[in-house]
């Protein structure tokens, strides 16, 4: 199976008290909260870690796209990534990814992303999702009603610009543009991979099956909470009559490993209780917006993470219940699966649980979550490449995994030349 | 209760329902935020002079799911104008409230023929940075029925569902609702009504609940200023945003008195 290493880039210096003097991480989160001083050291390590964690031998470094968000510092994933194609070498680099319908002309993404698929010898993971209502309808103003429709139409113009050789004319229902030619064009033929990361709408299933496309469930509630919405992709993709190829799906999961598990808990109690506690400090009016959930999701009853948050203008009960259900200390962190810890035994037992039960092959984790340091970032990442990852490469060996990039021959890549400023050399 | 006939208009293949009531000369009217799930009292005043007719727009509570078609202001437009046509409003005395107010003042706007005399209840359209319109769509669940009503009470009973239907269909119909407003005005409720002010000659009264949580009163001076017909504002005290489910018979008296 595919072991890949996730980062939200979350700001790790929200103060103690945020939860009760702030209403939400998300949208309006105060400026004030904000030391640019600060970002430049918090972007800097968190680029090393993930440079780390490629060294390391993680199969993929993952990025994704926040707006006006506390715990991602990623508006635009597709900088960090690049940066990351001139500091790695054979990892896969995962964008997951650009929300397509914030876009304008959403060329810029099949534009972007070919640079980045260039830049690494093709090793881009292009991720498409429809994006959260925080990001797409509050922070950046879209339009709730016509979001999906607007996603979907971006979608058919990002891959005929990526896959179409003669200039042509888009003349679609919110976009038109009369010469799309996009230079340069993706490595990866015919497209760089396409993921979707998504909630949990048959929709959504529907159309990864159709599209022949990974679906990734990004919750960060754990494999527990996680098992009915993947059960229910697979149930639905039997009923269209696809295999169980494991590597049709991703799953995003918390770990936290160290020597035993009495030391794994108390070195990331309070990492994990800063994210539930602070990160997830949401405030209820930004859940929901009318039109963001299909009336078939709402009718089927079938929530995601997302999707069930978007009920909130209908559902009171159940919402504001999830919201105070929402364990935010250590004890009922681990209790519910939302963070996976222990020794690496205990880890290697739970992961393998996870990826078999879930079925899934792109198992994408969190080792660096809410504000844990770099030193204990890189140390769970050294203790999972060394003692974890190697007894569940073989998990799903049986798969073929057809939705991983294809990059260029290894001697065929460009070396880029290593980081050595004159000053800093004539200094030494 | 008067029980109101109920006919349809056919626009983009969806149908609207429209529903009439009352006998005397024709009186029009447009629901606001949320649309009319059900038959309300301010209907029954209006029906007591006039032949009250109330046609629902596109993906509000009786228009299925028109709003789907309808993608730019001007789909929307033409939408209403048809309706209003289908409905035989042409030319009639117009009302309306908060969405349905601005695209009542739009029409009047464009086709001048189209009404006689305008009645608009805190409608939208406009924005004031310096005095901002409420976001209707970021709101806590408990705080929605006090946000568009003086009494909370007359939006939860305009919007419970009807004892013993029990179908997961009501709580979608009133989600669509909020849906195809927004479809038409989110972000802010900007949609530049104020260009086409200017257009709008028939005399026009501007009705404001006292309590408006939404709508802020500032705005009835500058649909007045924009206006060219004649203009009177009007304060309903005791009324929210919907100012026509807190107080149906001031609400009513006054748009009958203006339409006399």
């Amino acid at each position: 199976m595919k072991l890949m290493w996730f980062h939200l880039m979350p700001y790790t210096e929200l103060p103690d008290d945020f939860r009760e003097k702030n209403p939400s991480v998300w949208v309006d989160i105060h400026s004030s909260l904000f030391d640019p001083r600060r970002a430049h050291h918090m972007y800097n390590d968190f680029m090393d870690e993930l440079e780390f964690a490629a060294d390391c031998g993680f199969d993929a470094i993952c990025v994704n796209e926040h707006h006006s968000n506390g715990y991602g510092l990623m508006p635009s994933p597709n900088l960090v990534a690049s940066s990351l194609a001139r500091r790695t070498t054979d990892t896969a680099l995962c964008i997951l990814g650009n929300s397509l319908a914030l876009y304008n002309p959403p060329t810029r993404v099949a534009e972007e992303m070919a640079m980045i698929d260039c830049i690494s010898g093709g090793r881009l993971i292009a991720g498409f999702p429809v994006g959260s209502p925080m990001d797409t309808c509050y922070a950046y103003g879209q339009n709730p009603s016509m979001l999906r429709e607007r996603y979907l139409e971006a979608h058919d113009l990002v891959l005929k610009a990526w896959t179409e050789k003669k200039t042509f004319a888009f003349n679609g229902r919110f976009n038109q543009q009369r010469y799309v030619n996009i230079w340069p064009r993706p490595i990866q033929r015919p497209h760089p991979p396409i993921w979707i990361p998504g909630g949990g709408s048959v929709e959504t299933w529907q159309w990864c099956a159709e599209m022949d496309y990974v679906y990734c469930y990004l919750s960060y509630y754990g494999y527990k909470a996680g098992q009915a919405t993947m059960t229910g992709f697979w149930n639905e993709m039997a009923k269209l009559g696809k295999d169980r190829n494991p590597y049709r799906a991703g799953f995003l999961q918390f770990v936290g490993v160290a020597e035993t598990r009495e030391q794994a808990l108390e070195l990331y109690a309070e990492p994990a209780e800063y994210f539930y506690g602070r990160c997830l400090h949401i405030d209820p009016r930004f859940a929901g917006p009318p039109g963001y959930a299909t009336e078939e999701t709402q009718r089927r009853g079938i929530k995601g993470m997302v999707s069930q948050a978007a009920d909130a203008s209908r559902d009171t009960a159940r919402y504001e219940t999830k919201f105070q259900t929402l364990a935010r200390e250590m004890d009922a962190i681990v209790d519910k699966g939302y963070v996976i810890i222990g020794s690496p035994d205990e880890v290697v037992e739970q992961l393998t649980e996870v990826a078999t039960n879930l079925n899934v092959g792109h198992l994408m984790m969190l080792l660096q979550f809410g504000n844990m340091s770099k030193d204990l970032a890189k140390y769970n990442t050294q203790l999972f490449a060394e003692k974890v990852m190697p007894r569940l490469q073989h998990v799903h060996s049986q798969w073929e995994d057809h939705w991983w990039p294809q990059p260029m021959e290894k001697q065929e890549r460009a070396e880029p030349a290593s980081f050595h400023p004159a000053a800093q050399a004539a200094a030494e | 209760m008067t029980e109101p006939k109920t006919t349809s208009v056919e626009v983009n293949g969806y149908s609207c329902r429209v529903w009439t009531a009352g006998s005397g000369p024709k009186l029009g009217f447009l629901a606001g935020f949320g649309g009319l799930p059900k038959w309300v009292p301010f209907l029954d005043a209006l029906a007591r002079e006039r032949t009250v007719i109330v046609p629902s727009l596109p993906g509000f509570p009786g228009g299925e799911r028109g709003h789907l078609a309808l993608d730019s202001h001007l789909d929307w437009l033409l939408a209403v104008r048809q309706i209003l046509e289908g409905a035989g409003l042409a030319g009639a005395d117009l009302a309306g409230s908060s969405v349905g107010g601005s695209l009542a003042a739009e029409v009047a706007a464009l086709w001048p023929a189209m009404v006689k005399r305008l009645a608009l209840i805190a409608p939208f359209g406009l924005f004031d940075e310096n005095d901002p319109a409420t976001d209707p769509w970021a709101q806590r669940p408990p705080d929605v029925p006090a946000l568009f009503c003086a009494n909370p009470a007359n939006w939860e009973m305009l919007k419970a569902e009807p004892e013993g239907l029990n179908s997961p269909e009501w709580p979608i119909e009133q989600v669509r609702a909020s849906e195809a407003a927004a479809r038409i005005f989110w972000p802010l409720g900007n949609t530049k009504l104020e260009k086409r002010l200017p257009l709008i000659t028939a005399p026009t009264l501007l009705l404001w609940g006292g309590e408006d949580k939404v709508m802020p009163r500032s705005y009835a001076g500058k649909f007045a200023k924009g206006i060219t017909g004649k203009t009177e504002i009007k304060v309903i005290p005791g009324a929210g945003h919907l100012a026509e489910l807190d107080k149906p018979d001031e609400v009513a008296a006054a748009i009958l008195g203006w339409t006399r």
